[in-house]
């Protein structure tokens, strides 16, 4: 190091430590800023949020949906793959028997806790039937109580804007 | 009784003005600082949909700051910590009472200069003045009993110590050139033209002193990049950081009136006060029957083409958001109408036959506006150079009192002198 100091150009030239000069130019860079965004208000890049929502991929892991069958029936067969891949222990399955002997098994409740889920999308890949997926793209999460956070069956079912998808 | 009467009416009158300004300040400052780092800025506080790009939000802070707990530290002095930012808010306003701004006003055969009090030391008066601004920092900063305050405080106190000399200084070469302590001869003075066609301005008769003068006037209302007393990253807020509720609001409006005062000092010791370039009383007077229409003209032209802007984005914004806010530009463009309707109202009052007194108050008005509109401008000035430049480290603010500006002021000083003895 010895003593020198790295930085961008080295020694100032006359001119520049003379300030003044410098400084109006910096002041033509600003005014020239204040000028385009007066002009072309609507090209500033700041998303207006609440009315406006930036566009993500369709790989964004976003709130959790259960899938469904033709039938309107939770797609799940509660084998419990998602709750045991879980790494913040969220998922909480409480398995019945199906009405249709193909079928061995199927939840009789289902319940995420969002406050706990890392949102990891491990669920997503342990689930052998594709029946529990993170594509809804939500995820301006908010309430006023923690039970809120506690999401049913009912919910997961209905988490999406046409909800079979 | 008439002189108490014209004086405690130009006093409601100045101070409508500062007052009103601070707001517009704030707003300046948040929406210009957004421009110039490409956001959007504050848009969302309004009153019934009316949101005016932002112009709500000041209110929406006051009535936050009303509304808040006054908190008071323990271990804080607690006479001089209450009196601290009333004594700060109460000086900046004292500065005005020598600052004219306007020529006269004929009201009745009679002449009303537009000076509180033309004292015959008035830049005395102002050096004086601003330099008990300081205290009320430093009483803050000492009465809070925490080290941020205090070394906001003593910051306060040095920068305004070498900055006063040079400003002083400049102010002297100021002297030479127009003869005169009182403002108004200042002002006066610089409504002459150089050469023919220059304007005798203070900028141009001490182009050194007036970079000089501004720079220490920067320093003196601890505005960036001299900011060092607030330094948030180092102080956290320097010497207002224990304040709350209308406390901090009253030193946080004295910043906006200082910015004001500044600017009123500025504008009428080196740019030619409440002087229009080339436009004297006696060319405004004589020619009123002109200028009053085209300027009519040019307000009802204005007002036409922001009606149109505000109908395009009307048109273009229909049910953007689905509330109240979708009438704004509407409404705007209804305000904006009716204003260029009441020009043309005034246009049809035969303008071009303006008799005598008509004139001499035009003349006036116009003066009046052209001070409030440079002051405007100089406010702008500090805003902007605020979100240009970065601060200063402390010792390169010192370097900059001491060793460069202090020996230039002087260097200015002797030469003005020689040239004004010898010429």
């Amino acid at each position: 190091m010895n003593g020198k100091v790295h930085g961008y150009g080295g020694k100032m030239t006359l001119w520049e430590r003379l300030y003044l000069g410098e400084i109006f130019r910096g002041l033509g860079i600003t005014i020239r800023h204040v000028i385009r965004n007066l002009l072309h208000t609507g090209d500033m890049p700041t998303v207006q949020y609440p009315e406006e929502h930036r566009a993500y991929s369709p790989r964004f892991r976003g709130r959790h949906r259960l899938m469904k069958r033709e039938d309107g029936t939770p797609r799940c067969v509660a084998c419990m793959m998602c709750s045991t891949a879980c790494p913040a222990d969220c998922i909480h399955i409480v398995a019945e028997e199906h009405p249709d002997p193909a079928i061995e098994k199927a939840p009789a409740s289902f319940e995420i806790d969002l406050l706990r889920c890392v949102y990891c999308g491990l669920c997503e890949e342990a689930c052998p039937c594709d029946a529990i997926r993170m594509d809804t793209g939500i995820y301006d999460l908010a309430a006023d109580s923690r039970e809120k956070f506690w999401v049913d069956k009912e919910f997961l079912l209905n988490n999406t804007t046409d909800g079979t998808r | 009784m008439d002189l108490v009467l014209t004086t405690f009416l130009k006093m409601a009158f100045i101070l409508a003005v500062i007052l009103g300004l601070v707001p517009v300040l704030i707003w300046a400052e948040r929406k210009g600082s957004a421009f110039i780092q490409d956001r959007t800025g504050p848009n969302r506080a309004g009153i019934a949909g009316i949101r005016l790009a932002g112009l709500i939000h000041p209110i929406a802070d006051v009535l936050k700051l009303l509304f808040k707990e006054d908190v008071r530290p323990a271990g804080v002095h607690r006479v001089m910590y209450a009196l601290a930012p009333f004594l700060v808010f109460f000086v900046s306003l004292l500065t005005y009472a020598v600052i004219p701004f306007g020529d006269y006003l004929e009201v009745g055969g009679r002449r009303i200069p537009l000076v509180v009090a033309d004292l015959d030391v008035g830049i005395l008066y102002v050096l004086a003045i601003a330099s008990l601004g300081t205290y009320g920092i430093v009483m803050g900063g000492w009465a809070s009993n925490n080290k941020y305050t205090f070394l906001g405080a003593v910051r306060s106190t040095s920068q305004m110590i070498s900055y006063e000399i040079s400003m002083g200084l400049a102010l002297m070469g100021l002297l030479l050139v127009s003869e005169s302590l009182r403002l108004t001869d200042v002002v006066a003075g610089q409504g002459q033209l150089l050469w023919g066609f220059l304007p005798r301005w203070g900028v141009v008769v001490q182009p050194l002193g007036a970079i000089l003068f501004m720079t220490a006037a920067f320093a003196e209302t601890n505005r960036n990049p001299f900011d060092l007393p607030e330094g948030e990253s180092e102080l956290v807020s320097g010497y207002h950081l224990e304040y709350s509720s209308m406390k901090f609001a009253l030193f946080f409006m004295a910043e906006y009136t200082n910015l004001v005062v500044a600017s009123a000092l500025i504008a009428t010791l080196y740019f030619g006060g409440w002087n229009i370039p080339w436009l004297s009383r006696a060319v405004i007077e004589a020619r009123a029957g002109v200028l009053l229409p085209a300027l009519l003209a040019a307000h009802v032209a204005v007002c036409a083409l922001a009606a149109a802007l505000y109908l395009r984005r009307a048109s273009r914004e229909r049910g953007k958001f689905g509330d109240a806010r979708d009438r704004e530009p509407g409404l705007m463009a209804g305000v904006c109408v009716v204003a260029g309707l009441a020009g043309l109202a005034a246009l049809a009052l035969r303008p071009w036959e303006i008799g005598p007194a008509g004139a001499s108050l035009l003349a006036t008005v116009l003066q009046v506006g052209a001070f409030v509109g440079k002051v405007v401008f100089f406010c702008w000035f500090f805003i902007w150079v605020r979100w240009t430049l970065p601060r200063f480290r402390y010792d390169q603010l010192m370097h900059l009192g001491w060793k460069v500006m202090l020996p230039l002021a002087l260097a200015n000083l002797v030469v003005t002198a020689v040239v004004a003895a010898f010429v």
